[in-house]
């Protein structure tokens, strides 16, 4: 890139796991026939008083605090107008000059180097409803169907500044949000399924200049990958453009994910000018701070505090720390396991490198595997008091993995256990050394290595059982004596 | 604060109203009726006030998070001028 610098903010949704809507009773619920979810209030019919649901403000208090946002202690909803079929009312309900939480910020680690990331405010505000169109394209179709099962689903928006300075560093910042978002358990957090959602604001400006650049917003960005690749996509697109001597239009582009380019949207739709006004029929916000203060109190171990912890009382290196702490469910996993097993490093370790493979080979969460703390605390114990070795572990831990059953139980009825009997190993490395004289001639030449081989010999024999401590010993003995 | 008919088309294209020019020129009048009055109350002075967001003195109306009875689907669609799928079926958006 070279002369030119990227700034970036990212615009986040993200959908509230509460049991009923924002204003109103109906299930948010995903799925559901179309418009089962809906009642006179979601649906803007005329004389509906909407109510504010008390766990979306508890939820966006609660996510305020947690990226270290102050909370209001006065705020209030207002109506944002915009003409078109997703919204019940021509109005979506939302939060303008008064938002609940402001002036916060998230620490970002890219490569090594800390950048903190300033947020600018997270407000309050109701999801839209579905549009399917009837034909190709948006452009083509002759009409659309709404679903209003999402129209009024809560949401809180989380508006960063534009300080975001690479595709990299926007992807970390996602990342850092999605684990906050999900150690507080306000939100499912998964972009997937849409209830994480992201919008950047991307503009290009010499490297030194002070100036912000014209920008464009990139929309339909649906996963992390999508996230990262449309920016870099459009940061160079910027730059084509300037070295060419073309103005950047002031525009919102759709990143499209199989042609791996952001298209312009512009269309009438753009003359967006959504006149806020305080909306009447909800009352405004006095937010106590002894609320303020216990739901701070309320708040679990955020992933830094966590990461930090991991590396200076467990010793983990920072690399598995990050990993293990990027997720609750994995750091959760974490947890249970050291509760049940002290084994900090040995269980990072199974986590690390068995769990992470077998779940991005199947391309799992580690709540849908059938993996325990349980089963995971019982098989290192099993390695430590040598029923199984370790090698042996590896197809245990699968099948722990894939069947959910218990480790003993997996052990005996694959007669996996470690065999240890001197007698019978001994048997073993006597046929071995028989079968490779030259192997052994060359361990008595002096060459030390050809003691792996047969080592290796043995194990094979034994399908990976014999116990490795008790095979080196014997082994070595009988050279010697030979 | 007057209005011209430029504005007034401007606010028929953001809520997508396709109005004749007689009906410009109505609207003209009506909004600029408004639009006096509230020059009116632009008179008051109002330094020092601090600006109202409810008419009514109360706030932290809240409900809990508790669900409560859908509309029946028939009601739902009810009005729909078109219904297909059990869906709205809306004209053309783009
Ligand atoms: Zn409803």
């Amino acid at each position: 890139m070279g002369q030119y610098e990227a700034v970036i903010g990212l615009e986040v949704h993200v959908e509230l796991k509460t049991k009923s809507k924002i204003f109103c009773g109906c299930p948010t619920e995903f799925g559901g026939e179309p418009n089962t979810h809906v009642c006179p209030i979601c649906l803007g019919l005329p004389g509906v008083l909407p109510v504010l649901n008390k766990k979306v403000l508890e939820y966006a208090i609660k996510a305020g605090l947690a990226i270290n946002c102050s909370i209001a202690e006065f705020s209030k909803f207002d109506r944002k107008n915009y003409f078109y079929p997703d919204l019940t009312k021509a109005f979506q309900t939302s939060q303008f000059d008064l938002p609940i939480a402001e002036h916060g910020h998230l620490d970002i680690n890219v490569n090594g180097e800390i950048r903190r990331i300033g947020i600018t405010r997270l407000h309050m505000e109701e999801d839209a409803g579905k549009l399917t169109h009837q034909g190709e394209t948006i452009s083509s179709s002759l009409s659309s169907l709404a679903d209003y099962n999402r129209a009024g689903v809560p949401l809180v928006e989380i508006v960063s500044e534009p300080d975001l300075r690479s595709a990299e560093e926007a992807k970390a910042y996602l990342e850092m949000l999605k684990a906050i978002i999900e150690y507080i358990d306000v939100s499912d957090v998964k972009m997937e399924q849409g209830s994480l959602r992201c919008d950047a604001n991307i503009s290009i400006r010499p490297v030194g200049s002070k100036e912000l650049g014209t920008r464009t917003e990139v929309k339909n960005l649906n996963s992390f990958r999508s996230v990262q690749r449309a920016i870099e996509y459009e940061i160079q697109r910027q730059i084509d453009q300037v070295e060419e001597g073309e103005r950047i239009i002031q525009e919102t582009r759709t990143w499209d994910e199989n042609k791996g380019v952001t298209l312009s949207l512009r269309s009438k739709e753009e003359a967006h000018d959504y006149r806020y006004f305080p909306e009447p029929d909800l009352t405004p916000l006095v937010i106590s701070r002894d609320w303020v203060e216990e739901l701070k109190n309320g708040l679990p171990e955020l992933p830094e505090a966590k990461k930090l912890r991991l590396i200076a009382d467990h010793g983990l290196p920072e690399y598995d720390a990050g990993v293990i702490t990027s997720s609750r469910t994995l750091a959760d996993f974490y947890d249970k396991t050291v509760s049940l097993h002290a084994d900090y490093k040995g269980i990072s370790n199974w986590i690390m490198v068995e769990l992470l493979k077998l779940l991005n080979a199947e391309n799992m969460e580690i709540s849908e595997s059938k993996i325990s703390p349980e089963g995971l605390a019982k098989m290192l114990k099993m390695i430590e008091n040598n029923t199984i070795s370790g090698k042996i572990a590896k197809q245990v831990f699968e099948e722990m993995f894939n069947t959910g059953k218990d480790p003993e139980a997996i052990v005996k009825e694959k007669g996996l256990v470690q065999i240890s009997d001197e007698g019978q190993i001994n048997a073993i490395v006597e046929q071995v050394i028989a079968n490779n004289p030259k192997s052994v001639e060359d361990f008595k030449a002096g060459k030390e290595k050809s003691i792996g081989f047969l080592v290796g010999q043995i194990m094979k024999e034994t399908k990976g059982q014999a116990n490795p401590g008790v095979v080196n010993k014997l082994l070595k003995d009988k050279l010697n004596e030979l | 604060m007057k209005i011209s008919i430029k504005d007034v088309e401007y606010v028929a294209l953001l809520s997508r109203l396709e109005l004749t020019d007689e009906e410009k020129v109505e609207q003209l009048r009506e909004l600029n009726k408004i639009l006096d009055s509230m020059e009116v109350l632009n008179k008051v002075d109002t330094s020092g006030v601090e600006p109202l967001a409810h008419v009514l003195p109360i706030h932290n109306v809240l409900r809990e998070d508790e669900l409560r009875a859908t509309l029946p689907k028939e009601k739902v669609l009810q009005n729909a001028p078109e219904e297909d799928e059990g869906m709205f079926k809306v004209p053309k958006i783009v």
